[in-house]
Parts: structure tokens; sequence; C-alpha cells
């Protein structure tokens, strides 16, 4: 296991998010603006190795009986202090986000990381492996937040880089891309790039298409 | 009940958990595959998310918020930084307690709902529900409320969605899209249906 795969690997190849299927929730619904999707991406990768390295360090004397019930109290702990920390210095990210820090106790990021890695590496791996796919879930969450912000209000981090028609300028804001739905369509979107680019990566189909014969036909 | 009705369909359409607030999406794209598994999972979800919020509802009211503990003799306590820790292990708690109580005395439904009940201690509707709830500060009426309607909401969408899926098995989709991709399309498209209630006042 190198060092270097560990935390490599979860950016594009083994990305939480498009490949696994991880944290979704988040994903979708913080990311209508750059500076939220930043803060949150942050306080997961925060999150994330705080939770892994307490965890790989306790591996030993975990009994496998009780593992869930120390993983969930060690990963909300984690996520108090990284709550408290916002609303003390960004009350107002804080408010924007409302309760999505709060459930960063039940990503299933987290939770699928201390369980599939920190309970079997060492504390240095269990550090790299959720860097890595903090930075993944991050990475993921910033493409998404930028098209969304770009588009939806022609700004990046609140500074207008398209000047909006209301304000004199030429850019026709697509409001659509601030609205929920439009999240669904820029991780598929993002999804189908990513796909087109690794194959490997594609499903199966479920159903397969049978061809038929001319005779079978009649 | 000017209030309660409102709330219900509030929380079942307009807010809906899965499609506005986009919780619970874990579950909801890897269990939609068939109706018949979904109605199991819409029926835990209905009654695991009717017990937790009211349950936390209670705690938070008279144990962690501010000014709770007056009652004990302790009016400058306040102990909502406790809160996540609390709810968490409240859900943990009141699903293994039904688990129980399903299996001793409903075990049809307890097979029914199979491995779908454990599932839900870390599912995030049910935690973002009662921080929902937290939130805009509902009293007991109103989050036993609340809690059935939002439930109500999450299963209809996820029972919906499986529907959309049976069917999208014969289609033809681009192949990076298949699968992941066009399911989080059909979602989308379901949320915008959803998004059309959104000025309702009720």
């Amino acid at each position: 296991m190198k060092a270097r795969d560990v935390l490599l690997n979860p950016l594009i190849g083994d990305n939480p998010v498009t490949r696994q299927v991880l944290g979704i929730c988040s994903a979708l619904a913080i990311t209508n603006s750059l500076r939220n999707a930043l803060v949150m991406g942050l306080a997961l990768t925060a999150v994330l190795v705080t939770a892994n390295v307490t965890i790989s360090l306790l591996r030993h004397h975990l009994p496998a009986s009780v593992r869930l019930l120390v993983q969930m109290t060690i990963i909300a702990s984690a996520v108090i202090v990284a709550d408290e920390f916002l609303r003390a210095y960004a009350p107002e990210i804080s408010r924007t986000l409302s309760v999505f820090v709060g459930l960063i106790v039940t990503n299933c990021i987290v939770l699928g990381r201390t369980e599939s890695f920190a309970l079997r590496y060492n504390p240095a791996l269990a550090a790299l492996d959720g860097l890595g796919n903090g930075l993944g879930y991050s990475l993921v969450l910033v493409v998404v937040a930028a098209i969304r912000e770009l588009l939806g209000s022609g700004s990046l981090l609140g500074i207008s880089l398209l000047p909006l028609v209301a304000d004199g300028g030429w850019f026709q804001p697509i409001a659509l891309l601030l609205l929920p739905p439009s999240a669904f369509f820029v991780i598929a979107g993002l999804i189908w790039l990513v796909r087109s680019w690794r194959p490997e990566q594609v499903e199966r189909p479920e159903v397969r298409e049978i061809t038929l014969t001319r005779m079978e036909r009649r | 009940m000017d209030v309660l009705v409102p709330l219900f369909f509030r929380s079942v359409f307009i807010d809906n958990l899965a499609l506005a607030f986009f919780l619970g999406m874990c579950t909801f794209l890897a269990v939609s595959r068939r109706i018949r598994t979904t109605l199991g999972l819409g029926a835990a979800i209905i009654i695991v998310l009717g017990i937790t919020v009211p349950v936390n509802n209670l705690i938070y009211r008279f144990l962690l918020k501010e000014g709770a503990l007056a009652w004990a003799g302790l009016p400058g306590a306040d102990f909502s930084f406790l809160g996540l820790i609390t709810y968490i292990g409240v859900i943990a708690a009141s699903v293994q307690v039904l688990e129980m109580v399903l299996n001793r005395w409903f075990p049809a439904l307890f097979h029914a709902l199979g491995i779908f009940l454990p599932l839900l201690t870390v599912n995030c509707a049910i935690l973002g529900a009662v921080l929902f709830m937290v939130q805009r500060d509902y009293g007991f009426a109103e989050s036993v409320v609340f809690g059935i309607g939002s439930g109500t909401g999450w299963a209809l969408a996820v029972i919906v969605l499986a529907g959309l899926r049976e069917k999208l098995r014969y289609a033809d989709p681009p192949d990076g899209l298949r699968g992941l991709g066009i399911t989080f399309i059909a979602a989308g498209l379901m949320s915008l249906a959803f998004l059309a209630m959104a000025g309702v006042e009720l």
C-alpha cells in the first residue's frame, strides 16, 4: 500500500462521490455557491482526518461488537468541534450551511472510511487516506459549485465575473442552476464526463440486448 | 389544527426531505431499484421518523435547550452543544428498541423491513429531520406531525423513483450515463416536478 496511491487515488479514480456514491446529500445541497462548498469541503476533510487518525490509533483496542458505537461517538465529537468552530469564527456561513455541518455525522464517507480503512492501517496512512478522500469530495463540491454559481448568478465567490443584464451587462443568469434540481443534472454530467474519460467505470447494463435473427422475428 | 394540517402537507410535498433538501440520498439512490423493496423501506422510515423526532423534541426542550434545566434548579445551563451526539445516540437506541419490539410482536413486519431498520441509523434524513425540528423550534404536537409528514414525503419520493427506474432498465442511455448517471437525471426531473409546488401557500 503506497502512501502516494492512498492520497491520490480518491481524487478521480476512486472518487467518493462520483465512483463510490457516498456523501451525496451535502454534495447536492450546499453547492449553490462556491464559498459554501469550500467551507463544507474543508469541514469534512478536517473531520475525516481527525476521525480516521483517532480510530486508527484505537484500532487494536476496539472490540468488534461495539466498534460502530465508538466510531459514531468519535465522529460526532469531531463534528461538534467543527460546528462550534464555524459558529464562532464564520457565523454567517454557519447559518447558510444550516443543518448540513451537523449532518457530517451521518455522511457516509466518514463512517465508510473509518470502517474500511482506519480500522486496518496505521495512523499515518489513515491520515493520508482521510486527506485524500476529503479532497476528492471537496473537488467534486468545488467543481459543481463553480458551475452553478458562475452560470446561476454570474459570479464566483461573490465577485461578479459575467456582467448581468440587470446591471447593464450582457449575461442573462440561468436561475434554474440556483434551484435544487440542477444539482442532480450537474452531478450527472460530471459522472458522464469522468466515465467517458475512464471507460472502465461504466456500469454493466442490467438488461442485456438480444439481437433477434430474421427467423426468430417471424 | 390550523397549523398542523398545513405543516403535514408542507413536509410531504413542498419541503420534501429527499427532493428539496437532498437528505438520505445514499439510501435513496442505492435502494430504489425495485418498488417492492422501497415499500418496506418507506414504512420503516415513516415509523422511525415518527418516533425519533418527537423523542428528540422532548429531550431538546427539557434537557438541552438554554434554560431548559430550570426545573432542576439550573436556569443558566445550556447543553445545546451536546445536541448532535445526543440525537444520534437517541436515534440509534430507538432503532434498536423498535427492532426488538417488532421482532417480538410483529414478526411479519420485522421480516419485511429486514436490513433497512438498522441502516436507518446512519440515514441523514433521520438526523436531518431532527436538526430541522430543533432549528425551527417546533412544539411537541408539531414535531409528531413533522416527523410523520416528512417520513411520508421521503417514502413517496423513493417509491416514485423506484417506479421510474424499473422502466428505465429498458432504456438505452449513453454508456457513461448508464446506472448512476441516468438515475441522477431522473431524480432531478422528479425534483423539478416537486418544485412546482414550492409557491403553494397553505
